[in-house]
């Protein structure tokens, strides 16, 4: 019956056809270790913003008057209101936690190196829409740091020359911050930016296994046949789709099929962060303050300044930049910079070993650089800017630049050790 | 590079935690528990009796406040809910909100989510840091939170505070040092009572700021055990599945 009716659809549409492809005669290399739950991880978080975001729109109404109110009304009346708005506002750092662990391993992997390149800009364009999303997401529930968070961050746009106070105005909506900036952000994030979002992610898995998952080796599962049989390979245990073996003219080595294998191994990274997103959601739903600010908690009002304003952690390394450059216009170009060399990663590095495991000495300190001047920034940002934190806020951004700075110019004749034949 | 970067990290560090204590006033630690119904019924009628002159729960209702406390509808609406015609009003006065702004400089804010703005060790602190000074509208001043517009409502209570300075030795030279407040004890209540009947306002205000604490915490203890045995089972299955890998 089953059997009849899946034959039933395969002969209107391929739909065992593209699931072998995707997920059950997929190749993915055996040695995926720790830092590759993080893929997997920021789908689980998408689906969980999608859905308690439908629950929450049933309940939030977008306007000046009432944001603040219906937000109150979804955690005190609604029931579980303050459960999907609590996963809703975990899940929004989460994702960037998420994200973040997924870049860094993906720097590490060498995994935006040819021919990943396009994948990487696809997951950049990500990055950049979810900062978007999560940005108007923070103005909606209409407390004092929705409100001045915005006010700031819509200001940088106007540093630009010429257009700089038009922009601004177009963006709000109004002269001010109003119910007018409130509606427009409500559209974009609940409509707008998920759709874009959502066509990302797709793109970002089609390039993905257009190219092949990259491993923490860094070599490739792929090779081209010479009719040598290949010893203890646990490929030939599975079989694979021939749109990866190219009939054959491919061999497939220390692969296996991602599913089973890395479903259920995603089962356990899925149930290990559910323990600490719950922990969170359930025993401190304001994460120390971080996710949800103390100020956010009183409705926004044009006429009392925060007495410190600070934009959500995950934008602080890069608000961090933007203080730490007296001028303002330099300040807010530098802060674009430091997203857009982190696109640019597949050419500054011109290294051709992708692992971390496998490069120079001078190259793993210098991501230990990247790490301590991005996690560096990120506390500063949160700080006020007295002058000793301005100052390393200047130190930090400068070593952030030059970890790409270096790597540009040791990539090109870089001392590697050399690649394994096999995984290890 | 490494160590001057360790060092400056570290520098960071050290500078911040001085920031964060600066010069702001020592917070007691508010002896709350929301667990402590009797706690939260006092703090209700408290808050009734003191605070909703002037300030509201704008979006807390007397029916949710009734149910969580365990205080029986009719009850409640007899002998808290004096301004409410339904149970299921929000906590709301009658005052002229207009008029409040004009008398005390700025509106009174609503107290709904005070507790999560402030924190409760503020407002404990707060209200036992009121002193007597003749320069101020209503002849008080607050040591937390100076030159605020608010009367000292709890002083038939307290009794009238004084601050108490001592002649203490502050970097070698004596200085008058600041070291609390005093009351001349023709208040109701002895400072160990009106402690104890501050920390009930405010362990119901820490209760009305997420009055889902007392469910979430029951929950998440039931969420925490199904997913530490999910784990296991879902590492059994994995480790089950990979031995054809290994």
């Amino acid at each position: 019956m089953f059997k009849n009716l899946m034959n039933w659809i395969e002969y209107r549409m391929p739909f065992m056809e593209k699931m072998n492809l995707h997920v059950m005669q997929y190749p993915a290399p055996k040695n995926f270790n720790f830092w590759y739950f993080f893929g997997s991880l920021a789908m689980l978080v998408l689906v969980n913003q999608i859905l308690t975001g439908i629950w929450l729109t049933m309940n939030f109404e977008p306007s000046a008057e009432r944001a603040f109110a219906s937000v109150e009304y979804i955690m005190r009346d609604v029931d579980y209101g303050w459960l999907l708005r609590y996963m809703h506002s975990t899940g929004a750092s989460a994702f960037f936690v998420v994200v973040y662990l997924h870049m860094l391993r993906g720097m590490m992997y060498g995994s935006y190196q040819k021919p990943r390149e396009l994948l990487w800009i696809f997951g950049m364009l990500i990055f950049l829409v979810l900062m978007a999303e999560a940005f108007m997401g923070y103005l909606l529930p209409w407390g004092q740091m929705s409100f001045w968070g915005a006010q700031v961050i819509i200001s940088i746009f106007g540093v630009i020359p010429g257009i700089g106070d038009d922009l601004t105005l177009w963006i709000r909506g109004d002269y001010v911050i109003s119910g007018a900036t409130l509606n427009r952000f409500f559209a974009l994030h609940v409509i707008a930016l998920p759709l874009v979002l959502v066509i990302l992610v797709f793109l970002h898995i089609i390039a993905l296994h257009e190219v092949g998952s990259n491993n923490p080796d860094g070599i490739d599962v792929k090779r081209p046949n010479d009719g040598q049989p290949v010893e203890n390979n646990v490929s030939d245990k599975f079989t694979f789709h021939e749109y990866f073996t190219k009939g054959g003219k491919k061999i497939i080595v220390d692969a296996i099929p991602f599913h089973p294998y890395y479903t259920v191994k995603d089962i356990v990274g899925v149930v290990g962060f559910l323990i600490i997103f719950c922990a969170v959601i359930f025993f401190a739903p304001e994460g120390g303050g971080y996710f949800l600010e103390a100020p956010n908690f009183e409705p926004a009002n044009p006429m009392k300044t925060p007495a410190h304003i600070a934009p959500v952690w995950y934008f602080t390394p890069f608000y961090a930049i933007l203080r730490a450059v007296p001028d303002q216009l330099f300040g807010a170009i530098f802060m674009f910079l430091a997203i857009i060399f982190l696109a640019l990663l597949p050419w500054l590095d011109r290294c051709s070993v992708r692992s971390v495991r496998y490069r120079s000495t001078f190259h793993k300190w210098n991501l230990v650089n990247f790490c301590i001047s991005f996690v560096a920034l990120g506390v500063l940002g949160v700080l006020p800017a007295t002058p000793t934190y301005t100052l390393f806020a200047q130190i930090f951004s400068f070593t952030y630049f030059a970890f790409f700075g270096l790597l540009w110019l040791y990539s090109k004749n870089e001392k590697t050790k050399p690649l394994p034949v096999r995984l290890s | 590079m490494l160590k001057q970067l360790l060092a400056a990290v570290a520098l960071v560090a050290s500078s911040a935690a001085i920031a964060a204590t600066g010069h702001e006033v020592h917070l007691d630690k508010a002896p709350i528990n929301l667990t402590d119904k009797e706690s939260l019924q006092r703090g209700a009628r408290m808050f009734q009796n003191y605070c909703l002159g002037c300030h509201q729960m704008e979006y807390q209702r007397y029916s949710r406040t009734f149910r969580d406390l365990g205080i029986p509808d009719d009850v409640g609406m007899e002998q808290l809910a004096f301004t409410a015609k339904k149970v299921g009003d929000h906590i709301k006065n009658a005052a002229p909100k207009a008029d409040l702004a004009v008398w005390f400089g700025a509106p009174p804010p609503d107290l709904t989510n005070v507790a999560r703005v402030r924190g409760p060790d503020w407002i404990y602190t707060y209200l036992r840091s009121f002193y007597v000074d003749p320069t101020r509208p209503f002849g008080v001043n607050n040591e937390v939170f100076p030159l605020v517009g608010m009367p000292h409502v709890l002083q038939e209570l307290q009794g009238v505070p004084h601050k108490q300075h001592e002649t203490r030795l502050v970097d070698g030279e004596p200085k008058e040092v600041y070291v609390g407040i005093v009351t001349d004890g023709t208040g109701e209540l002895s400072t160990e009572e009106y402690d104890r009947a501050v920390a009930d306002l405010v362990n119901y205000l820490e209760y009305t700021g997420e009055p889902s604490k007392l469910e979430s915490r029951s929950l998440g203890i039931k969420v925490m055990i199904f997913l530490l045995i999910f784990f296991v089972l879902a590492f059994l299955l994995k480790k089950e599945y990979w031995k054809d890998v290994h």
